[in-house]
């Protein structure tokens, strides 16, 4: 309609050092909002405590009699680590339904269209997320203590298999960050988006010994990351060769890291 | 309103050249072009699928054009996206607030993204709530809100750090016409304190009502421009309507009312439809019709006089009727934009 072509104002963005306060007064502000949305709806609180709750209880007072195990202190120490990596791994449900239920509804729109910092989204999401996660980790580990789990290497090694379980959920949830903003569907996301997580998870050393399943199966059970991150808590947790696990779980979170982390930014930023 | 104001420009504060943007197979613009003057209001008028979100995508930084540029208060939408963003607003096509939490908490949170201060993003939260006539609901989770309500809140939001330019995908779609009749005043007030709009719609009566000037687009491409005066004196105003009851009677109900209208009727064979464009002859027409059609003895339905419609713009430009396109296909590219190749060619529309 114009006839004159007009030239565009060029406009230089602010300063690193401004965006990169900007990016996190974002991402804190997104963080709180995110933790509050959590606080507020009780379907989420019942998925972040009563279910992992509720697993501890049937593992150790159902399955538990009828799972042999070779650990010190019996089922109940071989299970909680199992079941922390466990819970952590399904917290990442959350990210992944809150993400896809934003993208519907055009929050995430929105928020792209905001001078916001484009890292904030995910970041405060992951950081709310880490939150609450932590929350489910430390009420698993009350009940598990209540029903006979004990630390049986030292404090600090304890700890440090709480922050190995924190961060291999932390891991998961970059997954399921990617997988809710590429299905974009929050029922979709509920039903099937997160499937893959139940063989990965059970299909692991995580509630019963490797070597009580089929041959072919253990090939997988042995060499899958789930696996790799549980026995290593459990070595941490009950005491065990350390070092050799340590690698392998800190190489596959940094790669899980590495694939997930540009994968979500990409979708996030496409959506 | 804006205290932003935007320097460095005296060109339009949205200016559109060409642009081009497909998806996979489906084109969704090909070739637009359009500008709005500060302080004015666009309305972009056209059915399900003819581009429209996309173009308001484009121009809120959401998507990156394939051809041709956009420039936002003289920022280009893809080279000065940053900028761009500083100074628009975006209310969607549903509304994007987060359920949980309260009218305020929804408010505060956006204009603390938007950086404002704790107490500054205070005090606006409650100069908008009370703006948008929620104040009474203000600390009630957003879930319990109406509808209406809820767009409101929306376009509240949208509203937060005072946008020099305003953009409104479908900002009625989904009320009852009571919610959508508030809305419209709000929306009046707002374009009364200056800021510029782009809104779009599939209402011709909205476009109407709200936009200095109408954009009509179709199949990504602009087919007509004007004022709403303009756009209805090309279809011809008002519209006297009947349905025969006796199919076998069509062509004769055609003839006995031929004369009253501006050109032929428009029949549609398959419910029976006859249209006749009247001008703002309304009332007039309307009884001239009931006395022809007593006197040839042909029974009807549904008489009446309708305003003109999108349907009628689209009648009136492209001889073809707006429903006729594949009306999902734009509510489904805004999630999944490959998926509307396949959609697409299924329905055979393209």
């Amino acid at each position: 309609m114009t006839a004159v072509a007009l030239a565009a104002v060029d406009v230089a963005g602010p300063p690193l050092r401004e965006r990169l306060g900007r990016a996190l007064s974002d991402t804190w502000n997104l963080t709180r909002r995110d933790m509050k949305i959590w606080t507020r709806n009780p379907a989420f609180l019942v998925f972040a405590i009563v279910q992992p709750v509720m697993f501890v209880l049937l593992f150790r007072y159902v399955f538990g009699g009828a799972i042999q195990v070779q650990v010190p202190g019996g089922y109940v120490n071989f299970l909680m680590p199992g079941i922390i990596a466990q819970s952590a791994a399904f917290a990442s449900f959350g990210t992944a339904i809150a993400l896809a239920r934003q993208m519907q509804r055009g929050v995430i729109d929105r928020f792209r269209s905001m001078p916001m910092a484009r890292s904030a989204v995910l970041l405060g999401r992951l950081v709310a997320d880490s939150f609450r996660m932590l929350v489910t980790l430390l009420v698993i580990l009350a009940v598990g203590y209540a029903v006979g789990f004990r630390f049986e290497n030292g404090v600090l090694p304890g700890v440090l298999m709480m922050l190995l379980g924190l961060a291999f959920g932390v891991a998961v949830c970059t997954v399921s960050a990617y997988v809710g903003l590429a299905i974009r569907d929050e029922e979709s996301v509920g039903s099937f988006g997160l499937i893959w997580l139940f063989p990965l998870t059970f299909v692991s050393a995580a509630f019963v010994p490797v070597s009580s399943m089929p041959g072919w199966l253990q090939a997988f059970a042995n060499n899958q990351p789930v696996t790799i991150v549980i026995d290593e808590m459990r070595h941490l947790a009950l005491g065990g060769a350390l070092v050799e696990g340590a690698w392998q779980s800190a190489a596959w979170l940094a790669g899980v890291l590495l694939v997930f982390v540009p994968l979500a930014v990409r979708s996030y930023r496409r959506a | 309103m804006p205290d932003r104001e935007p320097a460095g420009w005296d060109g339009p504060a949205i200016l559109v050249e060409d642009l081009h943007k497909s998806f996979g197979e489906v084109q969704a613009l090909r070739g637009i072009d359009f500008s709005v003057e500060r302080g004015r209001v666009l309305g972009l008028l056209g059915p399900n699928g003819a581009g429209k979100t996309t173009a308001v995508k484009v121009l809120t930084t959401l998507l990156a054009p394939d051809r041709g540029r956009a420039l936002v208060e003289g920022r280009d939408v893809v080279r000065s996206a940053a900028a761009v963003r500083e100074l628009i607003g975006l209310a969607g096509q549903s509304a994007a607030i987060q359920e949980e939490l309260t009218g305020r908490e929804n408010l505060e949170i956006m204009a603390r993204l938007y950086h404002l201060g704790r107490t500054e993003a205070r005090r606006r939260a409650g100069e908008l709530l009370a703006l948008f006539d929620l104040a009474d609901a203000a600390d009630r989770p957003a879930k319990g809100y109406s509808g209406g309500m809820q767009r409101r809140l929306d376009l509240a939001a949208s509203l937060v750090a005072r946008p020099a330019v305003l953009f409104l995908d479908e900002p009625t779609s989904g009320l009852d016409p009571r919610s959508r009749i508030g809305m419209w005043a709000v929306i009046r007030e707002l374009v009364a304190a200056g800021t510029t709009l782009l809104l779009t719609t599939q209402y011709l009566e909205e476009a109407d009502e709200l936009a200095d000037e109408i954009v009509v687009i179709d199949h990504g491409r602009v087919i007509a421009a004007g004022t709403g005066e303009q756009l209805k004196g090309r279809i011809g105003g008002d519209v006297v309507e009947f349905v025969v009851v006796d199919p076998g009677r069509l062509a004769a109900a055609v003839d006995a009312v031929a004369s009253l209208g501006d050109g032929e009727p428009t029949v549609e064979a398959g419910d029976g439809r006859v249209a006749i464009r009247v001008g703002s002859r309304g009332s007039e027409s309307l009884v001239l019709t009931v006395r022809q059609l007593d006197a040839a003895g042909i029974r009807t339905e549904g008489l009446g006089i309708r305003r003109p419609s999108l349907d009628d713009v689209f009648l009136a430009l492209t001889g073809h009727g707006a429903e006729a396109d594949s009306a999902p296909a734009e509510r489904r590219s805004r999630r999944r934009p490959r998926a509307e190749a396949g959609v697409t060619r299924r329905d055979g529309t393209r």
